[in-house]
């Protein structure tokens, strides 16, 4: 079957149609024939399929907030074509059972590719490693660990894993929170959690482990990724250590761009989430930090929580917030439209980047002619009150309600087939046929 | 006012109405007949998912001077240690009929979470979240205060250039948040007085001065001191060495008392630790607050009570 | 609506006096009053109708303010009144003639509440009510001993008392 996508604006650029054949873009520019499908895409700008490197997926143990399918679905209606699916499942996914079962349970879901992350220490538990080895050589063959949720504290057990990680190859995506610093934390400490009564979360416990960690990168000559960085001081320690041509790459999320503290005002739990939400300043900072390349990359930090987890006072209530479907909508509506970035960049830190730090295949050279067919095609010119009819996995808990955001995703092709059809979730017939 | 649940963002003017209607109260406790038919039909729920017996007798005490119908739930030995969520237990107390929920939890935030979700319609009354506020004991200090300074005269006063100080955890203790911001509303000159492990960051904003040593504090002159429970656990956190030291550098002790004018009020919002934050002579002599406080609580919450039934009207 | 004055200063001074002859009557010679005035009018009409028993036969009389807002039925349908502080002699009232007075008597709500009040002070040997205007319409089975006035009144018309020590100004208007 072959599709044609007609006079999208190439990453923010010229018009050009697109053709599709065999999930592979096969002619990109002007007179590429016709085809089965026509789509017009005038308006529309066509980015490369969206890469996420931080998703919790839930499953297994979690399925009442989400399932690999439910998560799936949520990231093509984002217009993602790959999830990187955390490790703090139950049972942890620090064995190679665990891993493949996910990377296996994505593929018969069919809407983005899957895939695992390990976990860095035997039930994230920050004592022993995992089975780091088995996990890199198993079908999922998994390049990127992280204990997220929880930091890698132990300075030796950190170097180590460091080491080990980079003999096969793979990444290490640190939660930088030291966790002493940290004990029963709330929210980010400063005048709000001062007023509030809330134990403080300094941004001092994310920027020491940060740096201590781009050292030991330094001197094991080891990759590391830094998740979800939130603090002004952060973006600093990045930007002195990639100066010093350390290897490391750092992440920042869409609420960290668009939300501050101050919102925990009335202990509203659906702004719980860790690392806090920090100051303007810090978001200014971490806007800046993206747009001068400092910060590698979005990814979302995609958690999902049933509302009894919610529903509840803020210090019962879990961390985290759904991010995959509003994701896009937030970065052009804190970078794009604010004029720190194009939309080249955007499929860069969405797309290609994310997926040079995974390992994954396909990202490489976006909207060409021989490349996959992971392609989302964006109106930049709509608008959304954002609200949780706007989300399609199983847990609703947004902190965008009633925000009215700019850009809506009309289609996604994963490895050429249709997930998401005019804004709406393509029904896949199940167990990967499509 | 539906709701009591924090003293910020109270007006000067509901400030001083709250303070004279408590004198009216205490007023209707010395009298031979102590109960009014206020609160008659109405149930008072007591709901303490926190240890408390001398704040929830006092609720208890204020909602039966009104007439008020009492329920009182404590989570000890309840299905709260069985895992029963604050919701589930407050709309179960409501579908019994509460009008009121006086509501003691270790939670900060719990009573507005309460307030604004939604999961009930009666009025929610604050007696302590966890390190965020606890409203009616400001209320009865500032009562307590201005009586004790202003006597027949205290009626429709505020505390226009009064100067306290407020000295022990401030980083803990709701009773400092509650009192910081009605002492300002109400013109008070307020000092707050710990160690820096002790002291929150950024409060720059609050309207109050800071520094770190009691004698420091006292120095400037003080019309009233308002220690606070320390808690001995701190010690083992690291916020300070040991008890010797706290009571060195920040305790209310004999030698700082008779340095000090000898009409100063001594305040402290109990239970007490006798020795370390305030010297026991000093809690028992006639510049002390201690009991008028206990006495006021009861007053201070008929007065919430009260203020809060108005809100019925349609 | 036009307004009507009904008692100008005058009148109202006519009344008082009048009220005091009565009370003095009414009490034979037993020298135990005490007025509580109902705030807020009501306390002003009391030191008023104190000093005029006293002109007319010197005594030692008793005056005090009775606040009776907590005892109120409507508390749960009004919003929040503001109180004020009840004082009673120091000798209290029990075995005494207590006198209520109020300026205008109405549904007979504020009374009922009053008597409440009355009794959780203590026990006096009777009580009394002196209203400065009845303006009719109860909606309880209470009646004024004292009356300076009568003033028939339909319900949608409101009669206002104005007083010196409280307005300025001195009268009784219906509109």
């Amino acid at each position: 079957m072959s599709t044609i996508i007609r006079k999208a604006s190439i990453m923010g650029g010229d018009p050009a149609d697109i053709r599709i054949e065999d999930g592979q873009i096969v002619a990109v520019g002007v007179n590429v024939g016709g085809a089965d499908v026509e789509i017009d895409a005038s308006g529309l700008i066509a980015l490369p399929g969206l890469v996420d490197l931080h998703t919790h997926l839930r499953e297994p143990g979690g399925e009442s907030s989400e399932t690999i399918l439910s998560g799936s679905r949520a990231a093509a209606a984002g217009g993602f074509t790959a999830v990187h699916a955390m490790a703090n499942t139950s049972p942890v996914a620090d064995n190679a059972n665990v891993v493949d079962y996910v990377y296996r349970k994505g593929l018969e879901a069919g809407y983005v590719e899957v895939r695992p992350v390990g976990a860095v220490t035997h039930n994230l538990a920050g004592e022993s490693l995992a089975d780091i080895g088995a996990m890199a050589r198993s079908t999922a063959a998994v390049t990127v660990f992280s204990d997220d949720g929880k930091c890698v504290g132990d300075s030796l057990l950190m170097r180590r894993a460091l080491e080990y990680v980079a003999t096969f190859g793979g990444v290490i995506a640190q939660h930088a929170q030291d966790p002493r610093l940290t004990i029963d934390a709330q929210m980010n400490e400063g005048a709000m959690s001062a007023e509030l009564g809330l134990a403080g979360w300094p941004r001092v416990a994310e920027e020491a482990i940060i740096a201590r960690d781009v050292l030991l990168a330094e001197y094991t000559g080891a990759r590391l990724h830094v998740c979800h960085l939130s603090t002004a001081g952060s973006v600093e320690v990045i930007r002195w250590a990639k100066q010093r041509g350390i290897q490391v790459t750092a992440e920042a999320t869409p609420h960290h761009l668009l939300l501050t503290d101050d919102l925990a005002q009335n202990y509203n739990p659906l702004f719980k989430v860790n690392p806090p939400l920090r100051t303007r300043d810090d978001v200014e900072a971490v806007r800046r930090g993206v747009a001068d390349g400092t910060i590698d990359i979005v990814a979302t930090d995609h958690a999902p929580h049933g509302s009894a987890t919610k529903d509840c006072t803020w210090s019962d209530a879990s961390f985290g917030m759904v991010g995959l479907e509003s994701a896009l909508s937030i970065v052009q509506h804190a970078l794009v439209d604010t004029g720190l970035i194009g939309w080249a960049d955007v499929a860069r830190i969405m797309s290609t980047t994310p997926a040079r730090i995974g390992s994954v295949d396909g990202y490489d050279a976006p909207l060409t002619v021989g490349s996959l067919a992971n392609i989302t095609l964006v109106d930049p010119s709509a608008t959304t009150v954002w609200g949780a009819d706007k989300l399609a996995g199983r847990s609703t808990n947004t902190p965008f309600t009633g925000l009215t955001l700019p850009g809506r995703v009309v289609h996604t092709f994963f490895r050429g087939t249709h997930t998401v059809r005019d804004g709406s979730i393509v029904e896949l017939s199940q167990a990967g046929n499509a | 006012m539906k709701h009591f649940i924090s003293t910020r963002g109270i007006d000067s003017a509901t400030a001083i109405r709250l303070l004279d209607t408590t004198a009216d109260m205490a007023d209707v406790r010395q009298r031979d007949v102590k109960k009014l038919p206020t609160l008659r039909g109405k149930t008072v729920a007591n709901v303490f998912f926190e240890d408390s017996t001398r704040t929830r007798l006092s609720f208890e005490a204020a909602a039966l001077a009104l007439s008020a119908d009492v329920s009182t739930f404590t989570s000890k030995g309840s299905s709260v240690s069985k895992g029963e969520s604050l919701k589930d237990t407050v709309q179960t107390l409501e579908s019994m009929g509460a009008d009121f929920i006086v509501l003691r939890h270790c939670d900060s935030g719990a009573a507005a979470t309460l307030a604004q979700s939604g999961w009930i319609n009666a009025h929610v009354i604050n007696a302590g979240d966890g390190t965020h506020e606890h409203p009616t004991q400001a209320l009865l200090d500032a009562y307590t205060l201005r009586s004790r300074l202003f006597g027949d005269s205290a009626r429709g006063r505020n505390l226009a250039g009064v100067r306290i100080v407020i000295v022990g955890d401030i980083l803990h203790s709701r009773v400092a948040r509650s009192n910081v911001w009605l002492l300002a509303t109400l013109g008070a000159h307020v000092t707050l007085v710990a160690p820096r492990t002790l002291m929150p960051r950024d409060i720059a904003a609050w309207p109050v001065a800071i520094v770190h040593t009691l004698d420091e504090a006292l120095d400037e002159g003080v019309d009233a001191v308002m220690t606070l429970r320390i808690q001995k656990e701190r010690m083992n956190d690291a916020f300070f060495p040991d008890a010797a030291e706290y009571t060195r550098f920040w305790g209310m002790t004999t030698a700082r008392f008779d340095a000090v004018r000898a009409n100063t009020l001594v305040m402290h919002p109990g239970p007490m630790n006798r020795g370390l934050e305030i010297a026991g002579s000093i809690a028992d002599s006639a510049n002390s607050t201690v009991r008028d406080q206990v006495s006021h609580g009861v007053a201070a919450r008929m007065a919430v009570l009260y203020t809060l039934l108005g809100e019925d009207a349609s | 609506m036009a307004s009507k004055v009904v008692l100008s200063s005058p009148d109202i001074e006519r009344a008082l006096k009048r009220i005091a002859h009565e009370i003095i009557e009414a009490q034979r010679g037993r020298h135990d009053l005490v007025f509580l005035g109902i705030p807020t009018r009501g306390v002003v009409l009391s030191e008023r109708l104190a000093q005029l028993v006293n002109d007319i036969e010197p005594q030692h009389i008793d005056c005090g303010v009775l606040d009776v807002t907590m005892y109120r039925d409507d508390l749960r349908t009004k919003s929040t009144r503001a109180t004020t502080p009840t004082t009673i002699p120091a000798s209290g009232i029990d075995g005494k003639t207590v006198v209520l007075v109020d300026d205008v008597l109405y549904s007979g709500r504020t009374i009922r509440a009053a008597l409440d009040a009355v009794t959780a002070l203590g026990r006096p040997a009777a009580v009394r009510l002196a209203v400065l205007v009845d303006r009719g319409h109860r909606e309880l089975p209470i009646r004024a001993d004292f009356v300076g006035k009568n003033l028939p009144s339909s319900v949608d018309e409101r009669v206002y008392v104005q007083l010196a020590e409280t307005d300025g100004d001195e009268m009784v208007g219906i509109r």
